[in-house]
């Protein structure tokens, strides 16, 4: 069976990867100077003390067997005990995961919205000056990185236009009455319009600076491959058949040129998600990144392992699933 | 009525050379015209004009093109389009790539019955039904249900035959149909053309570079060269007594199926240049007004 | 008429003058800075923080972009951190080019378990978030203009590595390559004289896209306060500073986030140039 091979040794490689990942994270924050111990005592504190806590939290032992310690916790769902806030990671970790896992995704939706509604449009005038016009803005939003977008509409829609907000997730004045951490999601099951609009308020500008340059690597290649169709032998027989221009690029064109993109924007994905790292530091909202920042800044070696890991998951399995909606999507794959 | 007339069609490429030189011909209902002449001739572009579907570099500079009478030319391109999707239909050269790949072949038949002409979902797929029944396709259901790569050549061209009849139009346009296939399937697509046309009627402009296609299926036939019709014949004429140096020149290059041994001539060099003065004598003529 | 083709094609000459026009601009200001700058980027005046541009009500004359809340003089900080700005994009942007083009040409060419180790090390790569990989290595390699240097090293070279290694292989498998290889040529040799003249158009583009992007690395790790000591000028730095005050005094960030957006632009823009101009298919 090719099919489950090839299942298996994407697994292979993917647990490969994640292996990886945990041994670098793990020996690069440990070459980190400065003793973490020390800095979350009081001035003051003696040596036995720092050698005390030193060894509750096994900083005291062999790297190698730190490194064993660590990993076996791993493979049993023990992440270990942050250094700064003295919570489990896992805990704390996954209470910050759907704030990352919201942005991410409402990013994801304004990029596909926003480069298929360009991308689109350039098929539907190609040739003509709203082609161009759209080839210049792609241009420039693919330039720029979502950093300097974020700071760009903190200046214009947070300050000289105040429409959004610039910093948190929610105003926190507000009674929140959730039970996940998924308060876009949820204030809608809830059907609490009025925290729903809250939080899009403070979500609307970091997911639109993500958005920008994803947007515009998806405008670009789905124009390019709309395009392309657009001259195939099918397309033409769709136009004899009596169907305008813009029922030709919807209803035959679009599924058929989404295909080529849809791999790309999948590793395109994983770099947004990136992107959240410094975007919700520059927005200060309360997501994985900001935490990951804090616990570099705080050395709080357990924790940073944890995130970065998670990180790893994360991407692996968005390309795992993109794989598999390509899968899907194309027919000649599906009965193969 | 005709079901084709077209006058004086002229088609360049934008801002460059002549592409069709007033190019004249009519098609009365439920007969076939053969369009000949080598590639590069136009005798694809005269298709594609009728059927809206030039490519975007080039340009329609003058000329009618009257289907049962009106000018399509005339008509608003939205008009225009359902008018050709309502009463034309195109048999494409190349199966393999003119069906789409992500729909399965039930709504790339029916898809025109429905959407432009508005039938019924249920009287549209017993219609595909009947008609991949009549181009010999056992077993229509599943097939309707199959996406085109799970298909041979053949029974996709089979398809796109029946999907071209399926809304009983005036007027086919077959461009190279069998040219794509090889060639034991050509013969069987042939006649299956050949038949289909003849049970319902249908007028089709018979695009090839193949007389031999020609003799088989046409009524009458344009000779084209340069864009320029060189002539206009009854098939049965045409075979007996070309009139034109050219075509007579195009005639004797073509292998005889009845005698395989006998060699190829090619268009004589003085015939060419004799043909290519009269484009020019033409162009001198159009551009003096 | 123009139709839209060529008008694009036309800016985008334009585009690409204008972008060398601007880095040229850059680079003379670097060079010249403790010349051109009108003001000691460091000198403090707490009487003056916060000025506004001179296009505003309230400037201070002497002061054209105005200044920051410790009242140093903007324009002169900005002319100042353009050498940090410019010595980071060319010197962790050429390393990067150097070490991530290697690996891929070896990987791409060689193939066999060169490829395999190279590709997994990609792999790996690409499951962390780079730039919370950045902040780690500083905290690691302590703050300063070669940490930041390493950094971009470590964490950039995928992206040349990636293209390369697949531009490589395209060209690896052409006919070109196998009638030099049958002619008797070496592999090391054919990959220096055949394949690299190929793949060199996109490593120059992969250049100057990186050096763009190694300007912004150093803006969100002085962001982030883990570049360089706080009191040396850098954009990054000047950003953070407007960002922190840009309730009290909105004006503070313009000045950089323009400098920063035009020189990332500019970059982008000349690689994008140079691919049209390289590519005969686009041409």
């Amino acid at each position: 069976m090719p099919i489950l091979r090839i299942l298996l040794l994407r697994l292979l490689t993917t647990v490969v990867t994640l292996a990886g990942v945990a041994v670098i994270v793990f020996f690069v924050i440990r070459v980190v100077p400065g003793n973490p111990i020390a800095m979350m005592l009081p001035p003051g504190a003696t040596e036995a003390d720092i050698a005390r806590l030193s060894a509750l939290y096994g900083l005291d032992k062999p790297l190698v067997t730190q490194f064993w310690i660590w990993v076996s916790g791993v493979l049993q769902g023990d992440f270990g005990t942050s250094i700064s806030t003295r919570q489990p990671v896992l805990g704390l970790v996954l209470g910050r995961l759907p704030a990352t896992l919201e942005l991410s995704v409402m990013a994801l939706v304004m990029a596909v919205v926003l480069g298929g509604a360009a991308a689109l449009t350039g098929t539907r005038y190609r040739g003509g000056r709203t082609e161009g016009a759209i080839d210049v803005a792609n241009g420039m939003a693919l330039s720029v990185p979502d950093f300097l977008w974020g700071l760009i509409l903190i200046l214009l829609f947070g300050v000289l236009m105040p429409v959004f907000h610039i910093s948190g997730r929610v105003t926190p004045s507000l009674d929140l009455p959730f039970s996940t951490n998924f308060y876009l999601f949820e204030s809608l099951i809830r059907l609490r319009f009025d925290l729903w609009a809250d939080i899009v308020a403070h979500m609307f500008m970091p997911a639109l600076a993500l958005a920008i340059p994803l947007a515009a690597i998806i405008g670009q290649l789905l124009k390019q491959s709309l395009k392309e169709t657009m001259n195939l032998d099918y397309v033409t027989l769709a136009r004899t058949k009596g169907y305008g221009e813009t029922r030709v690029i919807l209803r035959e064109a679009l599924r058929n040129a989404a295909l080529p993109t849809l791999t790309l924007v999948g590793v395109q994905f994983t770099f947004l998600i990136g992107g959240t790292v410094i975007i919700e530091r520059l927005f200060s909202y309360e997501g994985l990144g900001n935490m990951a920042i804090d616990a570099v800044i705080n050395r709080d070696l357990p924790l940073i392992q944890g995130i970065v890991l998670l990180f790893a998951v994360i991407f692996t399995a968005v390309n795992l699933i993109v794989d598999l909606l390509y899968a899907v999507l194309n027919p000649r794959l599906r009965h193969a | 009525m005709t079901a084709l007339v077209i006058r004086n069609l002229s088609v360049r490429l934008r801002k460059g050379p002549p592409l069709l030189r007033r190019v004249s011909l009519d098609l009365a209902p439920g007969e076939v015209r053969g369009l000949v002449g080598e590639s590069g001739a136009g005798k694809s572009m005269i298709g594609k004009a009728v059927l809206g579907i030039l490519p975007p570099s080039v340009e329609i500079t003058g000329g009618e093109i009257l289907l049962e009478g009106t000018d399509l030319l005339r008509l608003p391109p939205a008009d225009r389009r359902r008018r050709i999707g309502a009463s034309c239909a195109l048999i494409p050269q190349d199966p393999l790539t003119a069906l789409n790949p992500s729909h399965r072949i039930g709504p790339q038949i029916t898809d025109r019955l429905v959407d432009i002409l508005g039938w019924t979902r249920r009287n549209a797929d017993a219609r595909a039904r009947e008609l991949l029944a009549e181009v010999q396709i056992p077993d229509p259901d599943r097939v309707m249900r199959s996406y085109p790569h799970e298909l041979s050549g053949g029974m996709r061209q089979r398809i796109l035959i029946a999907s071209a009849f399926a809304a009983e139009p005036r007027l086919i346009v077959a461009d190279e149909p069998t040219t794509a296939l090889d060639v034991t399937v050509q013969k069987q697509i042939l006649k299956l053309i050949a038949g289909m046309q003849a049970r319902h009627g249908t007028a089709i402009l018979f695009v090839t570079h193949d007389l031999g296609v020609v003799s088989k299926v046409c009524q009458r036939l344009s000779v084209l060269y340069s864009g320029m019709v060189v002539e206009d014949a009854r098939v049965a004429d045409f075979f007996r007594a070309p009139r034109h140096p050219y075509s007579a020149a195009l005639l004797a290059a073509t292998p005889k199926y009845t005698d395989p041994t006998a060699g190829l001539n090619p268009v004589p060099d003085a015939v060419i240049e004799a043909v290519r003065a009269e484009v020019a004598a033409f162009d001198r003529e159009v551009a003096h007004g | 008429m123009l139709d839209g083709r060529t008008l694009v094609r036309r800016r985008a000459g334009l585009r690409l003058w204008l972008s060398a026009g601007w880095l040229t601009l850059l680079c003379l200001a670097a060079l010249l800075a403790p010349w051109v700058a009108p003001k000691d980027p460091l000198a403090q005046d707490l009487f003056l923080g916060r000025m506004p541009p001179f296009w505003m009500t309230g400037a201070e004359p002497g002061y054209w972009l105005g200044t920051d809340s410790l009242g140093r003089d903007v324009l002169s900080r900005l002319i100042h951190g353009a050498r940090v700005a410019l010595t980071v994009a060319l010197v962790a942007g050429t390393i990067t080019c150097i070490v991530g083009a290697t690996l891929g040409l070896l990987a791409g060419f060689l193939r066999g378990w060169v490829d395999m180790v190279i590709s997994r090390l990609i792999d790996i790569w690409m499951a962390f978030p780079p730039v919370l990989f950045s902040i780690l290595l500083i905290a690691v390699l302590g703050p300063g203009l070669m940490s930041i240097i390493i950094a971009i090293v470590v964490i950039d070279w995928t992206r040349f590595a990636r293209v390369v290694r697949a531009e490589a292989m395209a060209q690896g498998a052409m006919d070109y390559v196998a009638s030099a290889r049958v002619a008797g040529r070496g592999r090391i040799s054919t990959l220096i004289r055949e394949i690299l003249p190929n793949v060199l158009p996109t490593i120059v583009v992969l250049l100057t896209l990186e050096m763009g992007i190694a300007v912004i690395v150093e803006a969100i790790l002085s962001f982030v306060n883990l570049s360089i000591s706080t009191d040396d000028p850098t954009w990054g730095g000047m950003i953070s500073e407007g960002r922190a005050s840009i309730h009290q005094a909105w004006w503070v960030l313009v000045a950089p986030l323009v400098t920063l957006f035009l020189t990332v632009l500019s970059f982008s823009q000349l690689g994008e140039g140079l691919k049209d101009r390289f590519d005969p298919v686009l041409r």
